[in-house]
C-alpha cells in the first residue's frame, strides 16, 4: 500500500469506529432515558406501561405499611395520589409528609412498583421533582377554581 | 473585624491577580527588550503576593470558624459551636463559598509552585503561563467577590450554627475536597502551559517536557481525590455502593479520562513531536471539564437547576466564565495550530497509533458522560420536562468504551514508537495472553460461579497485570539505570488492572441481604454468620446513636465484632447510617442499620453485605496515585 492509501485508510477507518460509538451511545441513551411523571399525569395515564418511570410527590401521612421486608405507600401530590410498593429498606431521610422520588414500573392494577426509593442527602432538601410534581398540581388546582365558578357557554 | 480584613484582602488579591493576568503577558508583547524585561519579572512576584493575600482571606475565614463567629452568614450555615474544631476547620470549604475559595487558595498554591520550580524555563514562556493562572484567578476572585462572598454579614448575629451536614462530619470528607481541587486547579496549570505554548507559537517538544510533570501531578491528585470519595460514599451513606454514576461523580470523572488521554498525549508529543494540536485540544478540554465540575457540583445547578433561577448572577457568571475559557482558548487554539508544524511520521501500527487509538476512546467515553450528566439539566433548563439518566446507561456505554481501551494499555506499551510489528507484538505477548485467558477461564469458577462479564472483567485485569509484570522483568533483566517514570508507569498500569479484578469482583460476587433482625437472631452468607448481639445508645459530641453489637462467625469462632450505628444529630435531627465493616484482603463484611420496625426499637431492619475485591478498588487507586507520584518524581524533570 502506498503511504497515502495507508492514511486514508486509517483516517476512513476512524470515522468508521467513531461513528459505530456514537451509534452505539446515542441508542444507549435512547432506551435508558427515565422519564419523570407526576401523580396527576400518572391517573391521567400519561405514564407508560412496563417502561420504567420516575415518579414523585409527597408522601402521604399515615400511608405508610410495612410487610416484613415489603413497604407500602402513598405518593401525592395533593390532587392526586398512586400507590406504591417497594421491597428493601428505605433510606434514611424518607418520611410521611416529606418529599420522595421513586424509580419502578406501572403494574396493570395502576400499583407503581418501585425498584429504587431515592434517597437525598439533606433533610431539608426537596427532590426538584417531587417540588415540581407538587407546583403542577396547586397551578392546576388554582386554575380549575378560577375556572369553575364563571364555566363559559354558548359557544358549541 | 477579622472577617472585614479577610473580605479586603481578598479584593487586594484580586487587584493583584490583574496585575499577575496582564502585565507580564503585556511584557511578551512589547518591542523595547528593556520594558519586556521588566515586564515578565512581575510575574513571580505578583503570583507570590496574590498567594499570600488570598492565604489572609482564607485564613481569616478559618479564624471566624474556629471561633464560633456566627455572625458571619457563611459561619452560620455550616458551623456549630458543638462541632468538633476539627471539622469546624474542614467546615470552610463544607459549602459553595468558602470551597471556591479554597479553589482559588490552591491556584494561587500552584501559580507560586510554578514560579518557584520553573528556573530552567525561559523567562518570556514563565510570564506566559503565570500570566494565564492569574486571569483565571481573577475569574474566580470576581465570581466570589460578587457573587459568592463568604464574609458577608449576619445581622442580628445568630445565636448559633446550622451546623455542616452530618455527612461531612467525616475524617474522609476533610481531605477529599482539597485532594480533588488539586487535581481540579492542577489543569489549569497543564491549560496555561497550552494557551503560553500557543501564544508563543511554540509548541514543540520543549513545551511538552515542562507541561508534562505539572499535569502527571495534577493528574495524580485528581486520581487520589476521586478515589477518597468513592471510599467516602461506600463506608459513609450505608448503602455500600462505590460508584453510583451521580452527576457529582460523574462531574469528577470526566477529567480524569480527558486528563489520562492528555498525560499520555503528552508523552507523544514529548517524544516524537506529534500529535501537538490533539493535546493542546486534550489540555483545554481537561480544564473546561475541571470548571464545569466545580460550578456544577457548587453553585447547585446539579441538584435544582433552578438554582438558576433563585440567583440567577451565580448562574450567568457560570456560564459567561466557561464560555469566555472556552471561546478565548479555542479561537486562539484556531489562529495558531494551522501554523504548529506536523511531528514524525508515524506508520498504522506504532506506539503513537496505539496512544491516539486510546485518547480518542477515552474522549468518547467523556462525550457518551458528558451527554448522560448535562443533557437532563439541559431538558430541564428549557422546560422540556423532566428526565433522568440512570446508572444502566453509564454501564452500558463505560464497560465497551473502556474494554478496548485496557486492552489496548499492553500492545501499546509494548509496540516500538514510529513503526511497529503487529506479528511481532503478537509473538511476544502469546503467552502472556494465553495465561491471561487460562485466569479468566477457570477463576470465575473458584470465586463462585462462571459467568461471561466475570470472565471479561478477569481476563482484562489479569492480561494489563501479567503484561506489566512481563515488562518489568524484561527490563530489570537488562542493564542500565531504570527510571523512576518507567516505575510511575508499570505501577499506575499494574493498578489499573488491580482496579478492573477489583471492580468485576465486586459487581460479579457481591451478595447482598436485607433483613429484619432482633437481639438474637442470625443470619448467614456462606461461610459467614452475622449474629445481632445486643442494641445500645450511645452518646457522640453533637449525635446521640443507637449502636448494634453484631458479631461475625466462621466456624462457630467469632473473627470479628462489627459496630453499625444509627446516629441522630441534635441540631438537625437528620438521621445517620453508620456501617459497621471488616476490611480483608479478599473482602468486606458490610453491616448497617435500617430503621427500628416496631414501636420498642427492639427489631431492626439491616443490612448485612458480603464484598469481595473491595479493597482492591481502593488498592488500585492508590497503586495509581503512587505511580503518578514516581512519574513526575524521574530525574528528567529536575532540570
Amino acid at each position: 500500500m502506498k503511504p497515502r492509501t495507508k492514511r486514508f485508510a486509517l483516517i476512513a477507518a476512524g470515522i468508521v469506529v467513531l461513528c459505530a460509538a456514537a451509534a452505539f451511545v446515542l441508542n444507549a441513551f435512547q432506551s435508558n432515558l427515565v422519564f419523570f411523571f407526576t401523580p396527576t399525569q400518572v391517573s391521567k395515564g400519561e405514564a407508560p406501561k412496563g417502561r420504567t418511570f420516575r415518579a414523585g410527590g409527597m408522601v402521604k401521612e399515615g400511608s405508610l405499611v410495612r410487610d416484613g421486608n415489603t413497604v407500602r405507600f402513598v405518593i401525592t401530590d395533593t390532587v392526586h395520589e398512586m400507590p406504591v410498593t417497594y421491597v428493601g429498606l428505605l433510606p434514611d431521610l424518607f418520611k410521611e409528609g416529606k418529599g420522595v422520588v421513586s424509580q419502578g414500573k406501572l403494574g396493570e392494577d395502576g400499583m407503581f412498583v418501585a425498584s429504587e426509593v431515592l434517597a437525598k442527602h439533606d433533610e431539608n432538601y426537596m427532590p426538584p421533582e417531587a417540588q415540581h410534581a407538587m407546583d403542577e398540581a396547586a397551578a392546576a388546582k388554582a386554575a380549575k377554581s378560577v375556572q369553575t365558578p364563571a364555566p363559559i357557554k354558548g359557544n358549541p | 473585624m477579622i472577617p472585614e480584613l479577610g473580605n479586603f484582602a481578598l479584593m487586594l488579591a484580586a487587584l493583584v491577580a490583574v496585575m499577575q493576568g496582564v502585565l507580564p503577558i503585556a511584557g511578551t508583547l512589547v518591542r523595547n527588550p528593556q520594558t519586556q524585561v521588566t515586564l515578565q519579572s512581575l510575574a513571580r512576584p505578583t503570583a507570590a503576593l496574590q498567594f499570600v493575600l488570598v492565604a489572609f482571606a482564607f485564613g481569616a475565614l478559618a479564624s471566624a470558624f474556629l471561633n464560633n463567629d456566627f455572625s458571619v452568614l457563611y459561619v452560620s450555615q455550616h458551623s456549630n459551636s458543638l462541632l468538633p474544631k476539627p471539622y469546624q476547620f474542614a467546615a470552610v470549604w463544607g459549602g459553595h463559598e468558602g470551597s471556591l475559595l479554597l479553589w482559588v487558595l490552591l491556584l494561587a498554591l500552584w501559580s507560586v509552585a510554578v514560579a518557584v520550580f520553573s528556573r530552567s524555563l525561559p523567562l518570556d514562556m514563565v510570564a506566559r503561563v503565570i500570566g494565564v493562572l492569574g486571569l483565571i484567578s481573577v475569574g474566580f476572585l470576581l465570581f466570589i467577590l460578587t457573587t459568592s462572598n463568604p464574609f458577608e454579614r449576619l445581622l442580628p448575629a445568630a445565636m448559633d450554627g446550622k451546623d455542616l451536614n452530618p455527612l461531612l462530619q467525616d475524617p474522609g470528607l476533610v481531605i477529599h475536597p482539597p485532594m480533588l481541587y488539586m487535581g481540579y486547579v492542577g489543569m489549569a496549570v497543564a491549560f496555561a502551559f497550552a494557551v503560553a505554548a500557543l501564544m508563543s507559537g511554540r509548541l514543540d517538544a520543549a513545551w511538552a517536557r515542562w507541561s508534562r510533570p505539572w499535569t502527571v501531578v495534577a493528574w495524580t491528585f485528581l486520581t487520589f481525590g476521586i478515589g477518597l470519595g468513592s471510599w467516602w460514599a461506600y463506608y459513609e451513606l450505608g448503602w455500600g455502593g462505590w460508584w453510583f454514576w451521580d452527576p457529582v461523580e460523574n462531574a469528577s470523572l470526566m477529567p480524569w479520562l480527558v486528563g489520562t488521554a492528555l498525560i499520555h498525549s503528552l508523552m507523544v508529543t514529548e517524544k516524537r513531536g506529534s500529535f501537538k494540536a490533539w493535546t493542546v485540544l486534550l489540555a483545554i478540554a481537561a480544564f473546561s471539564l475541571s470548571l464545569l465540575g466545580t460550578f456544577l457540583v457548587r453553585s447547585g445547578v446539579l441538584t435544582s437547576v433552578h438554582a438558576f433561577a433563585s440567583d440567577p448572577k451565580r448562574g450567568v457568571f457560570i456560564l459567561v466564565f466557561l464560555a469566555v475559557v472556552v471561546g478565548a482558548s479555542l479561537t486562539l487554539f484556531a489562529w495558531r495550530a494551522p501554523r504548529v508544524a506536523l511531528g514524525g511520521r508515524m506508520e498504522l501500527v506504532s506506539r503513537e497509533s496505539f496512544l491516539l487509538a486510546n485518547s480518542v476512546l477515552l474522549v468518547v467515553a467523556t462525550a457518551a458522560v458528558l451527554l448522560g450528566t448535562i443533557y437532563p439539566l439541559i431538558i430541564d433548563a428549557l422546560n422540556m420536562g423532566k428526565l433522568s439518566v440512570g446508572p444502566p446507561y453509564f454501564n452500558a456505554v463505560f464497560a465497551p468504551l473502556l474494554v478496548p481501551t485496557v486492552f489496548l494499555m499492553i500492545p501499546g506499551s509494548v509496540a516500538r514508537w514510529r513503526d511497529a510489528n503487529v506479528r511481532e507484538i503478537a509473538h511476544k505477548l502469546r503467552w502472556t495472553f494465553a495465561g491471561a485467558v487460562a485466569l479468566a477461564v477457570l477463576l470465575p469458577f473458584v470465586l463462585g460461579g462462571w459467568a461471561i462479564g466475570a470472565a471479561v472483567g478477569l481476563f482484562l485485569g489479569c492480561w494489563v497485570a501479567l503484561g506489566t509484570a512481563q515488562q518489568v522483568l524484561e527490563r530489570v533483566g537488562k542493564p542500565g539505570r531504570i527510571g523512576a517514570s518507567f516505575w510511575g508507569q508499570h505501577i499506575a498500569h499494574f493498578g489499573m488492572a488491580v482496579l478492573v479484578i477489583g471492580i468485576t469482583g465486586v459487581k460479579c460476587y457481591e451478595v447482598e441481604r436485607d433483613v429484619r433482625m432482633r437481639i438474637g437472631d442470625v443470619v448467614t452468607i456462606a461461610p459467614y454468620t452475622f449474629r445481632l448481639n445486643s442494641l445500645d445508645e450511645v452518646r457522640g459530641p453533637n449525635y446521640k446513636a443507637v449502636r448494634a453489637d453484631v458479631q461475625v462467625l466462621r466456624n462457630d469462632k467469632i473473627i470479628e465484632i462489627l459496630q453499625p450505628e444509627k446516629r441522630r444529630y441534635f441540631s438537625s435531627a437528620m438521621a445517620m447510617t453508620e456501617a459497621g465493616i471488616d476490611s480483608g484482603f479478599m473482602r468486606d463484611l458490610y453491616v448497617s442499620l435500617g430503621e427500628p420496625l416496631d414501636d420498642a426499637r427492639t427489631e431492626w431492619s439491616m443490612r448485612v453485605y458480603y464484598k469481595p475485591f473491595v479493597p482492591w478498588l481502593w488498592g488500585g487507586v492508590l497503586l495509581m496515585v503512587l505511580g503518578g507520584v514516581f512519574a513526575a518524581l524521574d530525574r528528567r524533570y529536575r532540570k
